[in-house]
């Protein structure tokens, strides 16, 4: 097991120096330079104030130098200093936006997990039942309609029209004045949509192949021996199928954080939610090469660490890798 | 900063009188703002009337929310380019003059000066019991500070020009200051802003770009600052010990909200109490019962205006002939009528209509598109071979506009002259660029033909840096390669005189040469549409906009929406 | 034999019969579109800005007066090819590192998988939007980066297709005829490991659609006055509230076109697939 472990860990090594490399490249291939957007078109600032701008920010240095430089920094997780006028280090930036980022993705892959997995297996066990198939109509839609489209409808809908919900924002303006349920409860209403909605989304993907997974148990030997044991189909679905079929849907929950967190953009932007989706946007339209070399690099890491995290679940349920066999 | 409307990033800064300027709410958000202006608008002043006529007691108390597109970058005006942060800013610190309700500048951290020297020499008074908000007095030594930040080159400034005229500047005493200008230089008071005042107890010996003050900054002006939440709100408080009295409105809150669409629900919500307004919004989204009880619209023309530029490098466009001919194409009606839903005027040239440099009788360039067509027949234009595309040289009539991606006025703006002259047989093909490539790769090295873009101008007339023939090189602002020795003296004897009709008859005839050689087609002057929650009494309109006089408006007591909060002594 | 099985599963799923016959009605369209008896999609009339559906424009207008109807049938050109050409980008780049990869193996096959890896890792979405925002937001901009993003699903496909395909029988025979490696890839093995791709592709095209429309919301989609869905329903939801009409058909569009094409390909990765075809 612990064999096991290290040898994942030292493979993420080299992935993490290619992320950094890639979008390092991107990064500075592209034309543009964020003096501009400092700047804007400024009718008072001189040829010459650019240049000083620009050295000041080490824009004259050779491409490999400021990659070097930038390793040099993040070994000490210093991602450098934004470009934007704020001039603060990145990493604050990241700091204040990673958690609530963090929190609607994971509430939001919590509530994926507990309705995409029933869903899923119970169109397995009732496959192209009149019920299967509305599920996965059901999803689809889901998955089909635009988000940004469904946000402002039910924005109409449940804050315009009823009433019921905040529209935009994380807290109230009165936040601070709040009784402790009542921060509770202003925290959650602001979080209701965005988390439901972004779920809602992303109920396809797990919930299909969770049907898929469970299909293929259930034509296993194993499933037909329990059968012909006389237990009942919950028993043998329950008891036997699932946990089977659960294995491989493990692995596929660390590949969805890159797309959970990229959709964030989007309900960030349309909720007024200060995220890191909404920093990652600003930063890329002024060009704040640190912030989105540290964001790029944060997001790389955190799926790193998903992969990772499944590969350890997988290996705790998997006796094959825990007892070291090759994984 | 940026933002997806991108209007705040392509956002041009006015001339010298920036900080003047910027204490104007720039509310609208389809148009480039910034500054405010003349309130031609009937149906605002008759229901202000009718309200004022009612005149409820002022009182202390409520918060305002103003709902803006992006967050602010950084508190202290010299180091922010975008008008977020100019705006808050512009509540917290005071400049040293600021123009009053009509226009005319009037004393602000400055009791009075003295102009000497024929202009060289401006002697300031500043007003004595003046705090910071930290409680430490101020002195003619923090406008020294300030000047001396500015024109520091470490300082990653954009706004050193104006300050670079001065040969030199000193504290006389506590409350003297003194600068002395090496020429005489007629833009020269109105850029004693809030640019240049700085705390010098709290700064002295620091690197201004890192310090916490851009995040946290201390002022002497009517609102002081509380809290900032990135990307998310700035929370201001009343200054109790404001020199002019302590404001009515207890809190100013910024909130950010990025998607026009959301920030308009809030409103309708009640979760704003201000924002500035799209045209559509405006015109078809306000009009119901709700919105004429619950908040009041204004609209005025913005200081600022959108022009379709030529690059007068490229051969097509050398020829004025065609310059006119393009004006005449374009229906600039339409346009307004179109994208602004009638909310704007025609430009005429580079000044917005009403102001004292304004020129009415200048060269205009209706709707007609046959004159066009005869204009570019004599420029050696015409359909050769029937393609329906005008040729010369065997070459069809074809050019590219580029314009900034994160604005769909302008990108609207652009579809609809597109469709104008293509029926006069020219193709123009619309390029959407991110706006720091599109400066840094087309406009600065000025690979491009033709560009619609706009300029935010303001209440002093001097554009040098725009349209003088030594301000053409690469990465400067007359980028469209304008020489025209008679408009280059004017420019240059304007700068240095001060006497306001000599300025006004250089001006006039800059005007008359500009609008006669069309450098640009200058398209329209849009209006700002700020809109503001009934409750809200005392503004009084003026052509700096609404909000120069925040600190005067109040709710009354039985209409607050908000609890009082308690302010720290 | 294969052929009617395949068709026997998927007659007998509604959903894919109707994912296909929505697929079938789009490229009717979307081809026709210069046929129809439809306003010019970029025609500005000054006089009708954002009316209502009605006789002369059955889907109402936009903000400058054009034809909604006409918009979103043009739209349906552009949207549907952008999805074709970013897929067709991605099938080309996993097809050929996949081939490799799964082909030669060794430190070939174990460069490429980490490349894979590495691309995985990244929040795809974000990749694209530095790399938009960074060059310029049109079409072939657009389609390249979808493509150039979306390739590591399709390379592990045909890696683990070739891995398994190189070692049965009928390679092992051609190449002990002495067949060039090439001949062998591209001949007798490529044409046995498609039909997953094709299954990967369909969901792609879908996954495309998307990607753009949320592009346009961010401003950086398709650029004005070409019509896509995504930047038409971006205008309209500006004005939700009083122009429904400006927002409902694009978007009515894109859910349907995305769900029709995730129907058929879950469909056809159904009939397609042995293990599954009899299961029920």
């Amino acid at each position: 097991m612990l064999s096991y472990l290290v040898r994942r860990i030292l493979t993420l090594i080299p992935l993490f120096f290619g992320i950094t490399l890639i979008s390092f490249a991107v990064i500075h291939l592209a034309p543009g330079s964020p003096i501009d957007v400092l700047a804007d078109l400024n009718p008072k600032m001189t040829a010459e104030a650019k240049q000083r701008l620009i050295s000041y920010y080490g824009l004259d240095k050779p491409l490999h130098e400021r990659y070097y430089q930038w390793l040099r920094r993040f070994a000490s997780l210093d991602f450098g200093v934004s470009f934007s006028p704020d001039r603060r280090p990145v990493m604050d930036k990241i700091r204040e936006t990673l958690p609530i980022t963090i929190v609607i993705n994971a509430l939001s892959l919590l509530l994926i997990m507990l309705v995409a997995i029933p869903i899923g297996a119970y169109s397995a066990s009732h496959p192209y039942s009149a019920f299967d198939k509305s599920l996965t109509l059901f999803v689809y839609i889901g998955f089909a309609i635009p988000t940004f489209w469904l946000a402002l409808l039910a924005l109409i809908l449940f804050s315009v029209q009823l009433e019921w919900l905040p529209i935009s924002g994380f807290r109230s303006l009165d936040y601070a004045r709040l009784s402790l349920a009542g921060k509770i409860w202003d925290m959650v209403s602001h979080l209701i949509l965005p988390v439901l909605l972004s779920a809602f989304g992303g109920l396809a993907g797990l919930s299909r192949y969770m049907r898929g997974s469970m299909l293929e148990v259930m034509r296993q030997d194993y499933i037909t021996a329990a059968r012909s044991k006389g237990l009942s189909e919950r028993e043998v679905i329950y008891k036997h199928a699932l946990r089977n079929a659960l294995l491989p849907v493990v692995t596929i929950l660390g590949l969805s954080v890159p797309g959970l967190i990229g959709g964030s953009v989007i309900f960030e932007q349309i909720f007024a939610i200060p995220g890191m989706g909404r920093l990652f946007y600003t930063g890329v339209m002024s060009r704040d090469y640190p912030l989105v070399m540290g964001i790029l690099t944060i997001g790389a890491f955190l799926t790193l660490l998903g992969n990772l995290f499944a590969d350890i679940s997988y290996a705790l349920v998997d006796p094959r890798i825990r007892k070291g066999g090759k994984g | 900063m940026a933002d997806r409307d991108g209007d705040s990033r392509q956002r041009f800064l006015p001339k010298h009188n920036l900080s003047l300027f910027f204490l104007c709410l720039s509310l609208s958000l389809s148009v480039s703002l910034g500054g405010c202006s003349e309130d031609k608008r009937t149906e605002t002043k008759s229901q202000r009337d009718e309200s004022a006529a009612s005149h409820p007691q002022p009182a202390y108390g409520d918060t305002l929310v103003e709902g803006s597109i992006g967050d602010a970058t950084n508190l202290i005006p010299m180091l922010a380019s975008d008008s977020a942060s100019h705006n808050i800013s512009g509540l917290i610190i005071n400049g040293l003059v600021k123009y009053d309700k009509d226009v005319k500048l009037v004393g602000d951290l400055a009791e009075s000066w003295e102009v000497s020297q024929g202009g060289l020499q401006i002697t300031f008074k500043l007003r004595r019991g003046v705090t910071w908000h930290d409680g430490h007095p101020f002195t003619a030594r923090d406008v020294l500070f300030g000047f001396q930040t500015i024109t520091n080159p470490n300082t990653p400034t954009a706004y050193a020009e104006d300050f670079r005229q001065v040969k030199k500047a000193e504290a006389l005493d506590d409350y003297t200051f003194q600068v002395v200008y090496e020429k005489p230089f007629a833009p020269a008071l109105t850029s004693w802003g809030n640019l240049v005042v700085l705390p010098k107890h709290l700064l002295e010996g620091k690197d201004i770009a890192k310090s916490e003050l851009g995040r946290k900054p201390v002022g002497t002006g009517p609102y002081r600052f509380r809290e900032w939440i990135s990307r998310d709100r700035v929370i201001l408080e009343a200054n109790p010990n404001y020199f002019e009295g302590r404001p009515y409105i207890d809190r100013y809150v910024t909130r950010v909200i990025p998607d026009l669409a959301t920030m308009f629900l809030e409103l309708k919500a009640g979760g704003l109490d201000l924002m500035g307004l799209t045209p559509i919004q405006y015109k078809r989204q306000t009009g119901d019962r709700f919105f004429q009880q619950s908040y009041h619209k204004y609209r005025y023309l913005a200081n600022a205006y959108t022009y379709l530029g030529y690059n007068l490098l490229d051969p097509k466009f050398k020829d004025k002939r065609v310059r006119q001919a393009l004006s005449y194409a374009i229906d600039k009606e339409e346009i307004i009528k179109v994208v602004l839903l009638g909310l704007g005027v025609a430009a005429t040239g580079p000044y917005k209509p009403g102001l004292w440099f304004y020129n009415p009788d200048v060269k205009k360039y209706p709707f007609n598109p046959a004159k066009a067509l005869a204009l570019l027949k004599e420029a050696g234009w015409e359909d050769r071979n029937g393609d329906g595309i005008l040729d010369k040289d065997q070459e069809p009539f074809e050019f590219t506009v580029m314009t900034n991606e994160g604005n769909p006025v302008r990108q609207r703006t652009a579809v609809v002259i597109q469709e104008r002259l293509k029926k006069i047989g020219i193709r123009m093909k619309i390029r959407v660029i991110e706006w720091s490539a599109f400066i840094n790769e087309f406009i600065d090295k000025k690979d491009f033909e033709a560009t619609i873009l706009g300029w935010t101008t303001g209440f002093e007339p001097d554009q040098y840096d725009i349209w003088h023939s030594s301000k053409t090189g690469k990465k400067e602002l007359n980028f469209i390669s304008f020489k025209n020795s008679e408009v280059d003296e004017l420019l240059e004897k304007g700068r240095r005189t001060f006497d306001q009709e000599e300025r006004k008859a250089i001006y006039s005839r800059l005007q008359e040469i500009l609008a006669e050689e069309q450098p640009y087609t200058f398209l329209y002057v849009p209006e700002a549409l700020p809109i503001v929650h009934s409750r809200v009494y005392g503004i009084e309109p003026s052509p700096l906009g609404i909000s120069y006089n925040l600190h005067r408006w109040y709710v009354p007591q039985g209409l607050q929406r908000y609890d009082r909060t308690e302010l720290a002594p | 034999m294969i052929q009617g099985a395949v068709w026997k599963s998927v007659r007998q799923n509604p959903l894919t019969l109707f994912g296909g016959f929505v697929v079938l009605m789009l490229f009717v369209v979307a081809l026709g579109a210069p046929y129809f008896p439809v306003h010019d999609p970029y025609s500005i009339d000054a006089d009708a800005v954002l009316e209502a559906p009605g006789l002369g424009h059955p889907f109402g207008t936009d903000e400058l007066g054009r034809d909604v109807f006409s918009r979103v049938i043009y739209g349906a050109r552009i949207s549907l090819w952008v999805g074709f050409v970013s897929v067709g980008i991605a099938i080309v780049i996993g097809i050929f590192l996949g081939a490799v990869a799964g082909y030669y193996g060794g430190w070939m096959d174990g460069l490429i998988m980490r490349f894979v890896d590495v691309m995985l890792c990244f929040p795809t979405f974000f990749l694209i939007l530095a790399v938009i925002a960074f060059l310029e937001p049109n079409i072939a901009t657009i389609m390249a980066i979808i493509g150039l993003t979306g390739w590591m699903g399709v390379c592990r496909l045909v890696r683990a297709e070739f891995l398994s395909l190189k070692e049965r029988d009928f390679v092992q025979s051609a190449r002990a005829l002495g067949v060039g490696n090439l001949r062998i890839i591209v001949h007798h093995i490529l044409p046995n490991s498609l039909t997953p791709v094709m299954v990967a592709a369909i969901l792609g095209i879908a996954g495309a659609i998307l990607t753009e429309s949320a592009l346009s919301f961010l401003g950086i989609g398709v650029q004005p006055p070409t019509p896509s869905w995504g930047n038409i329903l971006t205008s309209g939801k500006d004005n939700l509230q009083i122009a429904w009409w400006l927002s409902l058909f694009p978007g009515l569009a894109i859910l349907v076109t995305v769900l029709s094409y995730n129907l058929l390909g879950e469909g056809l990765r159904d009939a397609l697939d042995p293990r599954l075809r009899g299961s029920r």
